[in-house]
């Protein structure tokens, strides 16, 4: 289990990264926490011959608060975001998933940027900031574009990332005063993958009355709007809402996925 | 049988490890710490498919030279591991240590290549290409037996090493008992999983012209005996060393093919190689254990007094027989000790040692106690389910009393001493059942189920001769010896063949030694788990070292001490009678001479010693055997308070507790952490660890991502009560305490989830109980209401 030879490049601006990772001569992959592609590294599921590590560049370390929204650098790591050395737009949110993400060793190096690009179904970042409603600021040799959360995960480790692109940041929307969120992971064990994942906001002042069922076989499953809160969320209303998704595999996962989008919907309504 | 202390650091003190300053300090020195100069390091290509004929291996031009095969090793003289039990109708497999022709299992090592460092060998291995034209698969042992099933091994009539009946007086019983109940129940395969994986250094020196085999094993003589077997060398020519050892719990008590392997090629190559397992290769590839099948029966009267269990056992015992302990060592135990420490008269167990295309099961820490016991135990509790008693009365109804100890149970197990039926009041006492049997009717304001659940096993250790003779394993152990040496400083050295890999034998061993001789654990050296330096032994297993290696210690030790008092009276010019050695001092009356000072006279001022002195002087070999042959029996009572999410299956332990005998405590804390550390992997077996395999024979489990291991947060805070009967048949009345923690959680867990399921009519009988497994049960008793 030891990885391929491959090269290493540790540039200093986010220019110099998007040009190496631009390059068409060889296999070229970014590296931020290596906490998902280290082991695929030494598992040989990945293979790269040039590796680019943008943990150094400035600009994607950054945590600012830009008008009604955080924007969080790429390479922020996981523990950083759970410590809360920045203003907290989220009532909560952040270091509170933050803290759940698998173990500190993990969240020392793991970054937010790096989850998403990842892509894992049952990574927490990936539902979470698609309950928040985040954008995800993409960057390439021809510019940025930014795309909401929605329209950036396509599928299992798949991304609206294109090659030679990076995640550069993210803007998370600010919450009001009266926002209240959840937030339930069924775990076989501290720290292990989330088998169902669900994530509620309710935050009236801003219209948003959304359910995300993560950690399914496929995209987060986004229940946006009132219908499924003025049903009274029953357990039948929420897996009629999950029917047919990639939440409803089969009757364990459908019953696992209700479950956890019940308990996150209890913590919103006590 | 000496004095037995509990103060001081003699036998019975709760004294520090002598080993834990290295060890905890990262000091220590495994296999993967070795450098050698010009070592090269060892790649295995494995097989990716369960069972194919080898149609080609294709070694690419540059690396030719760097890549070994089979052909090879034959050509090399080299023959397959033979494991061969001695019971009748067992039939041979033959494993060689790279594919002769044919895998058997995905991971089955196919070539060897050789490299600078492991990431170049790894390179070479990618770059070998070997055509496999596939075989119909045999992945489940109840399939594997049915008529037209693929035959794993071609010569074979059928996939059975050996079948084995055990009893048979059960016809009668099973017509007119008033109470039957049958379950089918089933064990997981799964890892061992010890901190450090297998790993080897093999090279020859020149200088004594020996090969020397540096390795993370148990048994060093076993593996010296195994690679002559193998390599043709005589044993003579081979020196077996095992370093610091970071856990062994069966998968280091075998000879591996990579220890042939890189045997071979450092005599080939000349030069120094070494192999490491990692996870990977240890999780797919060899070191499985535990995956027992049962179709059970137990008969009884209404009170729920047992009057007969009848029983059926398949084990899967994958593609080889390991060496030493064969495939059958797993069916052999069932069929013996499935009975547990019930007194009934009738008994009858079918035994099946299946071959299938999975890697050769491996005796893991308890061995097939930890499946019998979740099969028996399950039983009590559905006796007891079945005459509506509390599952705690009818295991005191059965188990054997004290005043019938020492007894012989149905199988002819004798056991040694202790109280059974106590080590159960105990633990109702100590969880507080009527506690829990209140909050189990008020209910759970989060709607989870409370279930209590109790396991009472008896676990035989220090197997003596005849239980190894028969169940025809072909390494049968003996007397066990230890050399105990004076040094001329008046220290002391003992060496033993067993080896210390977690049991603490560096402070234990010096403990008993201290409590003969006197002479204070820092000057007590242990020196083990080397053939060139110990006497021989069958090595650690079977929670067997401090009974039989420890008692040849106080043996030899009590020869020393015989040795020195009789010098030390002529020092003193004392008669012999009077004269006694105590506190690490010979004293007549008044004066006294220290052991350092008789240590000096026997080796350096011999003219003053009695002209008659035994010309064997201060360095004594020993051997040992307990009184009785059939070992010891230790025994204990699991008892567990747990809360079922029937939402989403999961299980939370909610308080466990451990009511043990071990006989004498040699050193309690280090009993404590045998006790802790079986639990932990008891919990494992219970609620997470299985390694699954497709229909294919494919491993769906690769990485610790997939096969799940209790965590720090996931092991409970264990509560330990001991009790201490001593066994009348060994030095200090000790007895093997080793695998126990492992054997009854699964049982305990499984008793105390069906107690809570008890509401919605659910019953599991499977291990682990994950929520999968727990999900599906209530679903299924949903959709059959």
């Amino acid at each position: 289990m030891k990885a391929v030879d491959f090269d290493y490049a540790q540039p200093a601006t986010l220019d110099a990264a998007l040009e190496l990772l631009s390059r068409e001569d060889v296999m070229v992959r970014p590296v931020a926490g290596s906490q998902s592609l280290g082991p695929m590294l030494n598992l040989r599921l990945a293979q790269p011959e040039l590796l680019v590590d943008i943990t150094r560049i400035a600009e994607l370390q950054a945590i600012r608060l830009d008008g009604d929204r955080l924007t969080i650098g790429a390479c922020v790591t996981h523990a950083r975001l759970e410590d809360g050395d920045y203003p907290d737009v989220t009532r909560g949110v952040l270091p509170s998933v933050a803290a759940v993400i698998a173990y500190r060793a993990v969240r020392n190096r793991g970054t937010i940027g790096g989850s998403l690009a990842h892509a894992d179904p049952a990574a927490d970042w990936v539902n979470v900031l698609t309950a928040l409603g985040a954008d995800v600021v993409i960057a390439g040799t021809g510019g940025r574009r930014t795309v909401p959360m929605t329209d950036f995960i396509l599928g299992v480790f798949e991304t609206a990332l294109q090659p030679g692109e990076i995640v550069a940041e993210i803007h998370v929307p600010a919450l009001s005063d009266r926002a209240r969120w959840g937030y339930y992971k069924v775990c076989r064990k501290t720290g292990e993958f989330s088998h169902a994942t669900g994530a509620v906001l309710i935050d009236p002042a801003r219209g948003v009355q959304r359910c995300v069922a993560g950690a399914t076989s496929g995209k987060p499953v986004v229940i946006d709007g009132p219908a499924l809160f003025e049903g009274g969320c029953t357990e039948a209303a929420m897996a009629a809402h999950l029917a047919g998704s990639p939440a409803a595999d089969d009757p364990i996962a459908l019953k696992t996925h209700t479950v956890a989008l019940k308990r996150a919907i209890a913590q919103v309504m006590s | 049988m000496g004095e037995v202390s509990t103060a001081g650091s003699g036998v019975g003190a709760r004294v520090r490890r002598k080993e834990d300053d290295r060890l905890l300090r990262g000091r220590g020195r495994f296999v993967g710490d070795i450098a050698l100069v010009g070592m090269k390091e060892l790649a295995f290509v494995r097989s990716p498919v369960a069972h194919a004929t080898i149609t080609g291996i294709e070694i690419p031009e540059e690396h030719r030279g760097a890549v070994f095969t089979w052909a090879d090793l034959a050509a090399g003289g080299v023959k397959p591991i033979r494991a061969v039990s001695g019971l009748p109708g067992f039939k041979v497999s033959e494993q060689p240590a790279l594919a002769d022709g044919k895998v058997r299992f995905v991971g089955e090592p196919v070539a060897v290549c050789v490299a600078a460092t492991r990431a170049e060998a790894e390179d070479i291995a990618a770059s070998v290409f070997v055509d496999y034209a596939e075989l119909p698969v045999n992945s489940d042992m109840l399939e594997a037996v049915t008529p037209g099933a693929p035959k794993v091994h071609d010569h074979w009539p059928d996939n059975v090493f050996l079948e084995t009946n055990v009893g048979g007086n059960i016809a009668e019983i099973a017509a007119t008992a008033p109470v039957k109940v049958s379950r089918t129940i089933r064990t997981a395969r799964q890892c061992m999983v010890p901190l450090e994986g297998k790993g080897v250094v093999a090279h020859w020196d020149r200088h004594v012209e020996q090969l020397v085999l540096t390795t993370s094993t148990q048994m060093p003589h076993i593996v010296r005996a195994g690679l002559s077997e193998c390599l043709d060398l005589d044993q003579g020519l081979i020196r077996v060393v095992a370093p610091d050892v970071g856990g062994g719990f069966g998968w280091k008590g075998l000879l591996q093919p990579e220890e042939i392997v890189a045997a071979w090629i450092a005599m080939r190559l000349d030069r120094p190689v070494r192999w490491t397992e990692d996870r990977r290769e240890h999780l797919v590839a060899a070191a499985n254990a535990r995956e027992h099948h049962y179709e059970i029966t137990a008969y009884a009267d209404e009170r729920g007094r047992l009057l007969g269990i009848e029983a059926d056992a398949w084990v899967d015992a994958g593609a080889y027989s390991v060496y030493p302990f064969s495939a059958c060592l797993e069916a052999a135990q069932v069929g013996s000790i499935l009975p547990g420490p019930y007194d009934f008269a009738h008994y009858r167990c079918r035994t099946f040692s299946v071959c299938t295309n999975k890697p050769p099961i491996v005796p893991y820490r308890g061995v097939a106690r930890t499946g019998v016991c979740f099969a028996m135990e399950q039983m009590i509790d559905a006796v007891a389910d079945a005459v509506g008693r509390e599952p705690w009365q009818v295991r005191l109804e059965n188990l054997v009393p004290p005043e019938k100890m020492p007894f012989d149970n149905v199988t002819k197990k004798h056991f040694d001493s202790g109280d059974y039926p106590e080590s159960v009041r105990r633990a109702v006492a100590a969880i507080e059942l009527e506690g829990w049997r209140a909050r189990q009717k008020s209910g759970e304001p989060d709607g989870r189920l409370i279930g209590v659940g109790f396991a009472t096993y008896c676990e035989q250790s220090a197997h003596g001769t005849a239980v190894y003779h028969g169940w025809g394993i072909p390494m049968v152990p003996g007397h066990e010896q230890a050399q105990a040496r004076i040094t001329p400083d008046g220290g002391l050295e003992l060496r033993v063949g067993v080896q210390s890999h977690g049991q603490s034998m560096e402070t234990t061993f010096a403990q008993v030694a201290h409590e003969v001789l006197g002479i204070p654990l820092e000057k007590i050296k242990l020196v083990h788990g080397d053939t060139g330096l110990t006497p021989y032994s069958t090595g650690t297993w079977g929670s067997r070292s401090m009974v039989m290696a420890g008692g040849a210690v106080a043996t030899a030790c009590r020869t020393l001490a015989e040795r020195l008092r009789k010098i030390g009276a002529h020092l003193m010019q004392a008669g012999p009678d009077g004269v006694v050695l105590e506190g690490g001092l010979v004293r007549a009356g008044p004066a006294a001479v220290t052991i350092r000072e008789i240590a000096h006279t026997w080796y350096r001022a011999p003219q003053l010693l009695p002209a008659d002195v035994d010309r064997g002087g201060l360095e004594v070999t020993a051997g040992y055997k307990p009184g009785s042959d059939h070992g010891t029996f230790s025994y204990a009572t699991h008892a567990v308070a747990l809360a079922v999410d029937p939402e989403i299956g999961q299980v939370e332990i909610l308080d466990y507790l451990v009511v043990e005998d071990a006989g004498t405590m040699v050193n309690p804390m280090v009993v404590d952490g045998q006790i802790y550390g079986g639990v932990a992997q008891g919990v494992g077996t219970a609620l997470y660890e299985r390694m699954p395999y497709d229909a294919e024979g494919q491993p769906l489990a690769s990485t610790f991502a997939d096969y799940l291991v209790p965590g720090f947060t996931e092991v409970p805070h264990v509560r330990i009560i001991h009790m201490l009967t001593p066994s009348p048949y060994t030095e200090f009345g000790v007895k093997g305490i080793g695998e126990g923690g492992a054997i009854a959680p699964p049982a305990a867990i499984c008793n105390a989830i069906n107690d809570a399921l008890k509401p919605l009519g659910v019953t599991v009988t499977n291990a682990p109980m994950t929520p999968e497994v727990i999900l599906g049960a209530i679903a299924e008793t949903r959709g059959a209401a």
